[in-house]
């Protein structure tokens, strides 16, 4: 290599630096308007000081969006602990059976379910509340399938199955079938063969599916605008709500926007791999 | 064919997800074009079948034309925007360059929050206050010497502002996706054209770009529908109003607010098959590629 085309690899390189560096500062504009706005006391929401740091900061936003918001946490966290783990159990199943104990069709079926992944929620949602409605008649749980959390919990569920089925099986296809077929001679069952060869396996894959589906429970709207009322609103309707609402001050409104956050951002920062391979496998990519 | 004793347990295992997959996305898809297709348009009327007036009637209203121009114009914006950002991210960071699992993780962050928090801060942002009432990104534009925009409240191009924080959501994902393309290109395929004259240019235009065909391909997918059905980075960018309407939100309108369901079922139809028109395919050709593979 030349000197001439060493020195114009070194500018690329900074140039490249520089650029990405760039991207990363207007990355984080959003955070710091969410930090610096939360921490303002309201003697400081003025046009002029918009970007400015607070002089005096204060947690009073803070408190309040807290007080706020603290309900809709609490049901957030009673709609995707169980719904993840829900979901996770139902795709383990299913990629177990769909790549190593196939029967005829599964293919079909397995692009069937497929769909389910893409559709557009909008278009089961009128039928699903009335569904849902029917079957708080039938059984005479008032508020139990329409109107309240186990409801959402199951729609998230069974439209969950397909991603969660999907990255299972997308990871049993690499467990070696010999391993099976060992496990078969040796007269084990279906049953038997996945408690003591693939499920000691699986906590990559678990790892993966708890966490996407969780992330997607968590950060769901639309079920829960659609499914939910005033006493099983999760997070987001009533972030929604509390900033919605004309009289909310921008500090309040960045410091809910912050708590309604952190349960997903704290496993982003701690499994972020996991997280990764949840989005690869979304791309159809194993 | 294998005995049905051997395969009849695996069956049995998946068949209550078959179950439920059967009754809640296609039943229930069913059910919503067999609503769509009747006179129900109060929620105590009979429900007639009509077969397709609802969908023709629909474009009889301006609030539909203009949902359907909005979403067009969003998706083109949103689509193109983290496509390209996204490549550019990935093409800068292909050969490896220090603090890579950081700049990773700060472009990907975006993606673990979601659409409403997103939408409270870019609402804050893109506020079409100016002068003295500027805040947000005309404040900051007002000390750069930039000229102070109407954002998501512009008549003409207010989608195209809202598609600035799905971009920022999005493209982070994308470069994920063109990263892992990039590396999976062998580098003795890279060699090899090198060594037969090609430039650094033309290796990537002649053996890299083709080969990150089938993850364009994906991440156009995802974008696309995505971009279709959106719904609560709009809800919590502007609520209701008509001026930055797409079909979702109309949806939602039609069901909570004029309380008819017919009407509701009719643009969830249309949101549902402006997705299926591509996924679909997509779909079957994935799964018969893996299957030949």
């Amino acid at each position: 290599m030349t000197a001439v085309a060493g020195r114009r690899g070194a500018v690329f390189q900074w140039t490249r630096f520089g650029v990405l560096c760039l991207f990363v500062v207007v990355f984080l504009i959003p955070i710091y308007v969410l930090l610096v706005t939360s921490f303002k006391p309201l003697t400081e929401a003025d046009p002029s000081q918009a970007w400015n740091l607070p002089r005096t900061w204060t947690v009073e936003a803070w408190r309040v969006a807290w007080e706020k918001l603290a309900p809709g946490l609490w049901n957030s966290v009673l709609l995707a602990v169980p719904g993840s783990l829900l979901s996770c159990a139902l795709g383990s199943m299913n990629g177990y059976v769909l790549s190593k104990w196939r029967f005829p069709g599964a293919d079909v079926l397995f692009t069937l379910f497929l769909f389910g992944m893409f559709i557009p929620y909008q278009g089961v949602m009128i039928p699903l509340v009335q569904l849902l409605v029917g079957l708080n008649d039938l059984t005479g749980l008032d508020g139990v399938f329409y109107g309240g959390i186990p409801g959402l919990v199951l729609a998230h569920v069974v439209y969950g199955i397909p991603i969660c089925t999907l990255i299972f099986r997308n990871y049993y296809v690499t467990i070696p079938t010999q391993l099976i077929e060992a496990a078969r001679v040796d007269g084990a069952g279906m049953l038997r063969a996945y408690r003591s060869v693939v499920l000691p396996v699986s906590g990559p894959a678990i790892a993966v599916v708890v966490i996407w589906q969780f992330t997607s429970l968590w950060n769901d709207f639309l079920f829960a605008v659609f499914l939910t009322g005033p006493t099983s609103w999760p997070t987001t309707v009533m972030l929604n709500n509390i900033a919605g609402a004309q009289a909310t001050p921008y500090s309040q409104q960045m410091a809910a926007a912050i708590l309604a956050s952190i349960p997903t951002m704290v496993i982003y920062v701690l499994l972020g791999r996991f997280f990764m391979r949840g989005l690869m496998a979304g791309a159809l990519k194993g | 064919m294998r005995r049905a004793r051997t395969w009849l347990p695996g069956l049995l295992l998946v068949t209550p997800s078959i179950i439920a997959i059967g009754v809640f996305v296609y039943g229930l898809l069913g059910w919503n074009f067999q609503l769509a297709m009747t006179d129900k348009h109060s929620q105590v009327a009979e429900g007639e079948f009509v077969g397709l007036k609802n969908f023709v009637d629909i474009w009889d209203l301006p609030r539909w034309h203009l949902s359907v121009s909005h979403t067009i114009l969003f998706t083109v914006v949103f689509v193109l925007g983290a496509l390209l950002l996204g490549w550019l991210l990935a093409f800068l960071m292909e050969k490896g360059i220090r603090g890579e699992g950081t700049f990773r993780a700060i472009y990907l962050f975006p993606m673990a929050i979601s659409f409403v928090a997103t939408g409270i801060v870019w609402r804050w942002l893109m506020n079409s206050g100016t002068g003295e009432r500027a805040v947000g990104l005309n404040r900051l534009f007002g000390y750069l010497g930039l000229p102070e925009w109407q954002w998501f409240r512009d008549q003409d191009w207010g989608m195209a502002a809202m598609a600035l924080p799905a971009i920022w959501q999005m493209s982070g994902y994308v470069m994920a996706l063109f990263l892992a393309g990039f590396r999976g290109v062998p580098e003795e395929l890279r060699e090899a054209a090198r060594v037969d004259g090609c430039t650094e240019w033309g290796v990537y235009r002649h053996v890299v770009l083709p080969l990150l065909r089938p993850v364009l391909l994906s991440a156009l997918i995802i974008l696309g529908h995505i971009s279709l059905k959106v719904f609560d980075l709009i809800v919590a960018v502007s609520g209701k109003q008509i001026i930055t309407d797409v079909p979702a939100v109309f949806m939602w309108v039609a069901v909570f607010d004029s309380h008819d369901p017919a009407k509701g079922a009719t643009i969830a139809a249309y949101i549902v098959v402006s997705v299926a028109i591509f996924v679909i395919p997509y779909l079957i050709w994935s799964v018969r590629k893996e299957r030949t593979s």
